[in-house]
């Protein structure tokens, strides 16, 4: 296509550089760029008038819109507190029994107690609630210290083992028995009997002596025949389970030295409200080991 | 670079040289006129087919149902995870572009694609409100009188109108015609449905009424790719240069035998969607309409000389027909290796998706085994592992089903538990999907709670149909 040829023929001014015998031409800006860059210039003042701009020595200033992400978020979470209102009303108002049953609140207990726990319990019981051997007790597993049940669960929660803080909290303590109550050999009685409970004693001669022993000394909470006691969190020993490990080393170890978890109280420390505290007891109650 | 080079300035873009399609009979335009029938009619009355499936199940016969995540289509019914049916399709669609590309060019873009389809109706409306080429040109270099705003606003108003229709249409394919019809017009629709009419009514608009071929020239990848696709074999209009060149007006044409055919009527440029003028050869603007086609061969009618001028050719044809061949048989371009061949890879994987659509089955089963942790040691000594099981009903009703497992490790016995269930029967809710929490058990002493891995395959029986499915996992037991 043939190009009209351009009347006048612009001579531009040059900044007077020249490399090579190429020179530096000194073209004004577009228009439409000079009027962006103004635009920005004005705009960037009304931003500063109306947001948080200028850095202060405790903070900036304010700004004339009084805007504050950090108010944003607080208000973002306050108005999803408010839409599971009803919810969480409802759990509080349940029997701890029905709320996992229940059509209304039942999936978003477990799922909110999962949220919980993945919050303020995995740090000890793991994110797939197994605990650690030796340390935590696994949550899915048909062995309960406290209880498995719905209501034992919830009270363990709310109160902690050993908390100091709560003066209801679930408290016992196994006597060191090695310090001046068991002599050694009794100590080994006392393990090949409990051994034996799981039918795994080596020598059956201590286990007749660990009997008596046994009797005089641990039946009082763990039962004659050694199965525990919920009630004041005496482990059963006659099972498969054995927290802090269940070999003869450990046994006498446990013995010998006692041993005892502690965990928070979370309804005296502030951290969990009772909707809460009935979401997460739930959630571990559906675990798999729940009674 | 000399100095004495003109400083033009380069312009930017190019500004759209209007087009003014004339109108046209022949049978192609026939042909046209029928397949934008179909393909309007197709696209409008699609969504408002009905489809009895049931109580529980949308009766609309195609429904995109992206909040219940599936697609029904007549009496198919696609999850989403088959939507390998859809990959299929699309395949199927490509093959087919390329089938058509090779044998007969831009056939798709001159007859079927919805910008030419929609850009021919706006240009009929245009027609009828503002009258044929030379009333419209006149009408553009006409003042802004009361008769023109009047001709402009009537024109853009019926726009508007087939554009609003257009997006509308679009948005029930995703929801129940009627219903979202009542919602729309009582204002009770999903933002998202009125935000889609708005963009759709606004492209149609845009697109059809003012930017028309600017589009497949210069937006539309489609046709660049299709040149690739092309062959010396492909049919595309072309104008029979050798025969109707050199051209002049008919008088001296008819008195000079020396002469070529082509009148130089203009008559091809003036019908032209996209305006350009096809006796310039192959252009990449042409999209292939055929309609000049239609007016010389209605020019050569006229003035008793022979049609064909402007025709579908190929270019192996030119040089046969310089050299005096008679034009070559029809079938002779179609039928050829590259044809035959897409026409069977595409007819593969048709047959393909239509035996996946009949053998895949009505029940299934997925599974997850939960591995955190990877078993459960109870305090009678068994060993229990969770699993997540899936089973998917794609029966309308609730249907029960029997769970159960097998293991080809012939020692072990282990044995099932469904959580907050007595028993291994559950209900699956209708056309859903049900998840389950199963705890597959080793007692004490069993030898798949003593080793790592046990093979074991969970069978669910549909007990209304008797249908089984299955799904193989593994069971973790406590090695020593």
């Amino acid at each position: 296509m043939a190009r009209k040829p351009e009347k006048k023929k612009k001579v531009v001014e040059t900044t007077g550089h020249e490399w090579d015998g190429i020179t530096e031409l000194n073209n004004p800006m577009p228009r439409w760029w000079l009027w962006t860059f103004y635009l920005t210039i004005i705009w960037g003042i009304g931003y500063v008038i109306a947001y948080p701009a200028w850095p202060l020595i405790n903070g900036a200033t304010p700004g004339l819109l009084g805007y504050s992400s950090r108010a944003e978020v607080a208000a973002d979470i306050a108005a999803v507190n408010a839409e599971n209102a009803p919810l969480n009303n409802r759990i509080v108002s349940l029997d701890l029994a029905a709320i996992a049953g229940d059509d209304e609140v039942g999936a978003y207990a477990v799922s909110a107690g999962g949220a919980v726990f993945r919050t303020f319990c995995i740090q000890c019981h793991g994110a797939g609630a197994a605990g650690v051997e030796g340390f935590y007790p696994n949550l899915r597993d048909d062995d309960w210290l406290w209880g498995g049940d719905i209501d034992a669960i919830y009270t363990t929660i709310s109160h902690g083992i050993r908390a100091d803080e709560d003066d209801d909290t679930r408290l016992s303590e196994m006597p060191v028995f090695g310090d001046d109550y068991l002599s050694h050999e009794e100590i080994d009685q006392a393990a090949q009997f409990v051994l034996s409970l799981s039918g795994r004693a080596t020598d059956a001669a201590l286990v007749a002596e660990g009997a008596v022993v046994f009797e005089d000394n641990c039946s009082s909470c763990h039962g004659e025949d050694g199965t525990g006691d919920i009630s004041v969190g005496a482990p059963n020993l006659a099972d498969a389970l054995w927290l802090y490990g269940g070999d003869l080393e450990t046994v006498t170890e446990t013995i010998t030295n006692s041993r005892g978890g502690v965990m928070p109280a979370w309804s005296t420390v502030g951290r969990l409200n009772e909707a809460q505290l009935r979401q997460v007891a739930v959630y571990v109650h559906e675990l798999g080991g729940g009674e | 670079m000399s100095t004495e080079t003109p400083e033009v300035a380069q312009k930017l873009y190019a500004t759209r040289e209007p087009v003014f399609p004339k109108r046209v009979k022949g049978k192609f335009r026939q042909l046209k006129w029928w397949l934008m029938i179909f393909t309007l009619g197709v696209y409008y009355i699609t969504p408002w087919i009905r489809w009895d499936r049931g109580p529980n199940m949308p009766d609309q016969a195609v429904l995109i149902d992206m909040a219940g995540r599936r697609f029904f289509m007549f009496w198919i019914e696609i999850w989403p995870h088959e939507f390998y049916f859809v990959a299929g399709l699309l395949i199927m669609a490509g093959l087919g572009l390329f089938l058509f590309t090779s044998a007969l060019g831009r056939v798709w873009c001159g007859y079927a694609c919805p910008q030419t389809v929609w850009v021919d109706l706006y240009v009929q409306v245009e027609r009828w409100v503002e009258g044929d080429r030379n009333a419209r040109i006149r009408l553009l270099n006409a003042k802004w009188d009361a008769r023109k705003w009047r001709l402009r606003l009537t024109k853009w108003s019926a726009w508007l109108l087939i554009a609003v229709a257009t997006g509308g249409a679009w948005v029930f394919y995703f929801a129940d015609a009627p219903t979202l019809l009542v919602e729309l017009l009582t204002g009770q629709a999903a933002f998202v449905a009125y935000a889609f009419i708005a963009s759709l009514t606004a492209t149609t608009f845009i697109f059809g009424g003012f930017m028309q071929e600017q589009i497949c020239t210069y937006m539309c990848p489609w046709p660049r790719i299709q040149a690739a696709m092309m062959d010396e074999d492909t049919m595309t209009v072309s104008y029979r240069d050798w025969r109707g060149e050199p051209r002049a007006k008919l008088k001296e044409s008819t008195a000079d035998p020396s002469l070529g055919d082509c009148i130089d009527c203009n008559a091809c440029v003036a019908v032209c969607p996209v305006g350009i003028d096809i006796r310039e050869g192959q252009q990449l603007e042409c999209i292939t309409c055929a309609l000049c086609i239609d007016a010389c061969d209605e020019m050569m009618v006229k003035v008793g000389r022979p049609t064909g001028l402007i025709a579908y050719l190929t270019a192996n044809d030119e040089p046969l027909e310089r050299a005096g061949h008679p034009p070559r048989n029809l079938w002779k371009h179609l039928i050829r290796f590259r044809t035959i061949m897409y026409a069977t890879l595409w007819a593969a994987v048709g047959v393909g998706l239509l035996v996946a659509l009949f053998v895949r089955p009505d029940i299934e089963v997925n599974v997850s085994p939960i591995r955190n942790p990877v078993f459960v040691a109870l305090s009678d000594g068994t060993i229990r592992n969770d699993y997540d099981l899936r089973i998917l009903n794609k029966h309308g009703e609730e249907r029960p089903f029997h769970i159960t497992i097998t293991s080809a490790a012939t020692d072990a016995d282990i044995g099932v538990q469904l959580q907050g269930i007595e028993g291994v029967i559950v209900l699956a809710p209708a056309d859903d999907t049900y998840s389950q929490r199963v705890y597959l058990v080793a007692g004490p002493g069993d030898p798949a709670g003593s080793r790592n891995r046990t093979e074991v395959r969970i069978w669910i029986e549909d007990m209304t149909s008797g249908d089984r499915a299955f799904v193989d996992t593994i069971f973790n037991g406590k090695a020593p």
